[in-house]
């Protein structure tokens, strides 16, 4: 019963939480799939829109959301200039596997991992998949957890929203 | 507990709950700095159920959850986290019941330098002498609590120092934690290797722990220290790293008190270029287990962090019988091939199909008898020797997995995988009598679009085997409507049990809801027992029967 509470007690903050607050890229120091070191505050598009994906070679939905991704991103590019910093949360276990498993599968991300969770932790995150859309001055605009087929269409939405915007 | 503590420590999760979110929305100013953080929450129901063997729970109900609060102002952070265990849901360490602050952290971070006083999470290389991490699912978190310090003295090295005693539940444990490490980048050091195209980087480290020694038999190293050195050399799609950890005597509950040294060498070699993948990695680990308390086990006090190379699935079938990370010794590798045939090729068809192909073999060590004593293993003696490139007799673990991944057409994609393993029971889990498992899994992953938002996912898996619980058949069916609601239903079953006269089914059925950052999901049905598996490091999971709840939320 008091379970119950608390969760209609949430429910009741999500409308609350679901505002956009200022909400700017913590600075953790990453690397990517060559090998460089790599810091999350030079996470930029110069005025442009940007998309950070959170995911991991082991996990499922995270994979089929790159993947649909992958299949329009030429088209978002070219319309928007929004550029997609997928970041690996692989830890030491399958670390190595990260850029095998995207030059396999073809995508053109911009690739980093974090094999702690640094920079999850610090965006608090909780599970992959988790997508946050952020506009050209660097706010982060909404954000997204899980994969259902079909939300790529959702995210294209929002991002052309930013781009309307200006 | 009593019921009032209970009521007092729901009453402040509700408040910190309330807090956050309406902070949240004071947080627009960026000059007074930013909160942020999440919370989550996952509760279950437990009704005896003698027919899988689910356990009486007195509590009838159980609660596992935290929230992170973190404030940002200009080069500061800090932050805390709840947790609330009321009681801890089955599976977890019963010793985490109650709740606390168990984590705290003052960040200062500049361009070259970040100070860290509290609570902190860090990495060296691998982690072969040092990681600490948490990974709430399996309920491990093994985070020190002291002071660290990262330093860039000059571009291209990275330095970091740190001291502190690790998270024990609610507590710390006994032992102090000292550390260091370097990291060079030399692309990064020589302005000549800037443009190379071989890029080299290279790193060491050195970690000590210090527990007094009250030990009424043996004389036991208060001091207990450990280095590692690693190597990274990339060139034209080749990808090279290597680590080599040795650690001196460090006699513990583990090794069960032998004067052994520790080694532990990891070698990861890759080769891709664009649509290919190759991947080999070797392993060698020898009385690798290094905890800030002798006498700790299981999930609890780790220091070091050893890697398992054995792929991670999300199907059910595929995760009954994980290989596990075997500290006090293992030697093996794994292989993997990924592949895409191309758009409009015979096999690739109209969108292209990705294969993977993937092997895996790990073995005991072999051990003869140590030069103080005439019998392997005994307590106070160097325990063995072992020559380091030679296999023991004992195989622990093997698998060869084979994954289609295909688009048929813009509205059906399917994944096929097949898989052979072979599991060494009684080493795995720590038991005897229960042999090796050899078993056989298929799954058939399929998902049918509708339309831009509506789709159906059709989950079919079998795994077959002889020994333990038999055979087993799960088919899932979820339906999804984007962005926001998924509804799942999905029947696992054990048949020819040899231990069981009839088939037992699992029946689950779940609604999840996900907004923004948030995710609801309330679920009811049965779970049979088995094992879950982060990085190797693994937990139990009893059965269990009864409705679910979790929730959870960034902001």
């Amino acid at each position: 019963m008091k379970i119950l509470i608390n969760i209609a007690f949430v429910l009741l903050s999500f409308s609350l939480g679901a505002q956009n607050a200022q909400f700017s890229i913590p600075s953790v120091d990453l690397k990517t799939i060559d090998g460089k070191k790599f810091n999350t505050s030079d996470i930029k598009n110069e005025d442009k829109p940007i998309i950070i994906d959170f995911w991991a070679t082991w996990c499922k939905p995270c994979v089929m959301e790159l993947n649909a991704i992958a299949d329009k991103y030429a088209d978002w590019q070219k319309e928007t200039g929004v550029v997609l910093y997928a970041i690996s949360i692989d830890d030491a276990k399958s670390m190595s596997r990260v850029a095998p498993f995207v030059n396999a599968k073809g995508w053109e991300y911009i690739v980093l991992l974090d094999p702690n969770s640094d920079f999850k932790r610090a965006m608090n995150v909780i599970n992959v998949p988790h997508t946050f859309i952020i506009d050209g001055k660097g706010n982060i605009v909404e954000q997204h957890t899980t994969y259902a087929e079909g939300d790529e269409n959702k995210m294209y939405e929002a991002i052309k929203k930013i781009v309307e915007k200006k | 507990m009593s019921k009032r503590r209970i009521l007092g420590n729901i009453i402040i999760i509700n408040i910190l709950i309330l807090l956050c979110l309406n902070l949240n929305l004071f947080s627009q100013s960026s000059n007074q700095g930013e909160i942020h953080g999440n919370i989550q929450m996952d509760a279950q129901s437990y009704k005896a159920d003698s027919t899988i063997n689910a356990p009486k729970v007195p509590e009838k109900m159980l609660l596992n959850s935290y929230a992170n609060l973190t404030y940002t102002r200009g080069k500061f952070t800090a932050g805390i986290r709840y947790e609330a265990y009321l009681n801890t849901m089955l599976g977890f360490d019963a010793r985490y019941n109650g709740t606390g602050i168990p984590y705290k952290f003052i960040t200062y971070n500049d361009e070259n330098l970040e100070v860290t006083a509290g609570s902190f999470y860090e990495q060296f290389g691998m982690g072969l002498v040092l990681r600490t991490y948490e990974e709430k699912a399996i309920g491990y978190d093994n985070a020190l609590e002291g002071v660290r310090i990262k330093f860039i003295p000059y571009k291209g090295i990275t330095l970091k120092g740190l001291t502190g005693k690790q998270r024990n539940f609610f507590d710390v444990g006994p032992g102090i934690v000292r550390g260091a490490d370097a990291d060079f980048s030399l692309n990064e050091l020589f302005p000549f290797m800037e443009n190379s195209s071989t890029i080299i980087n290279l790193g060491g480290s050195f970690v000590s722990k210090y527990q007094a020694d009250k030990d009424p038999i043996y004389k036991l190293p208060e001091n207990v220290g450990a280095w590692a050195s690693r190597m990274q050399i990339m060139r034209g799609g080749w990808n090279l790293y290597s680590e080599y950890a040795y650690k001196i005597n460090d006699p513990s509950t583990d090794n069960r008190y032998i004067y052994k040294e520790g080694q532990a060498l990891l070698v990861n070699l890759g080769y891709t270029t664009k649509g290919f993948g190759w991947l080999l990695n070797l392993k060698r680990v020898d009385n690798m287990s290094f905890r800030s308390d002798r006498n700790a086990t299981i999930m609890q006090l780790n220091i070091n962090y050893i890697p398992i190379f054995t792929r991670t699935f999300t199907y059910t079938l595929l995760n009954k019988y994980p290989y596990a990370t075997q500290a006090n010794g293992e030697i093996g590798g794994g292989t993997e091939i990924l592949y895409k045939f191309k758009k409009g090729t015979l096999l690739g068809g109209e969108y292209g199909t990705n294969i993977s192909v993937n092997y895996n073999r790990l073995y005991g060590l072999k051990k003869s008898i140590p030069s103080d004593t005439n019998i392997i293993g005994a307590s106070g003696t160097l325990g063995y020797s072992s020559p380091f490139f030679e296999p023991g007799n004992d195989l622990f673990y093997e698998n060869v997995t084979t994954e289609i991944n295909k688009k048929f057409s813009k509205t059906f994609t399917a994944n096929f995988i097949y898989q052979y393993f072979s599991y060494n029971f009684d080493v795995l889990r720590g038991m005897t009598g229960h042999g090796t498992v050899y078993g056989h899994v298929g799954v058939v992953d399929a998902i049918y679009r509708f339309s831009e938002s509506h789709a159906l996912h059709l989950d079919a898996e079998v795994l077959l085997s002889k020994q333990d619980q038999g055979n087993w058949a799960m088919l899932t069916a979820e339906y999804s409507i984007a962005p926001s609601w998924f509804f799942s239903a999905s029947d696992q079953m054990n048949f020819q049990n040899p231990e069981k006269s009839e088939a037992n089914h699992f029946y689950m059925g779940s609604i999840a809801y996900a907004k923004g950052g948030s995710r609801l999901q309330i679920g009811y049905g049965r779970q049979p027992e088995g094992v879950m598996c982060i990085g190797g490091v693994c937990r139990n999971v009893p059965a269990s029967n009864g409705f679910m709840i979790s929730l959870s939320t960034t902001f």
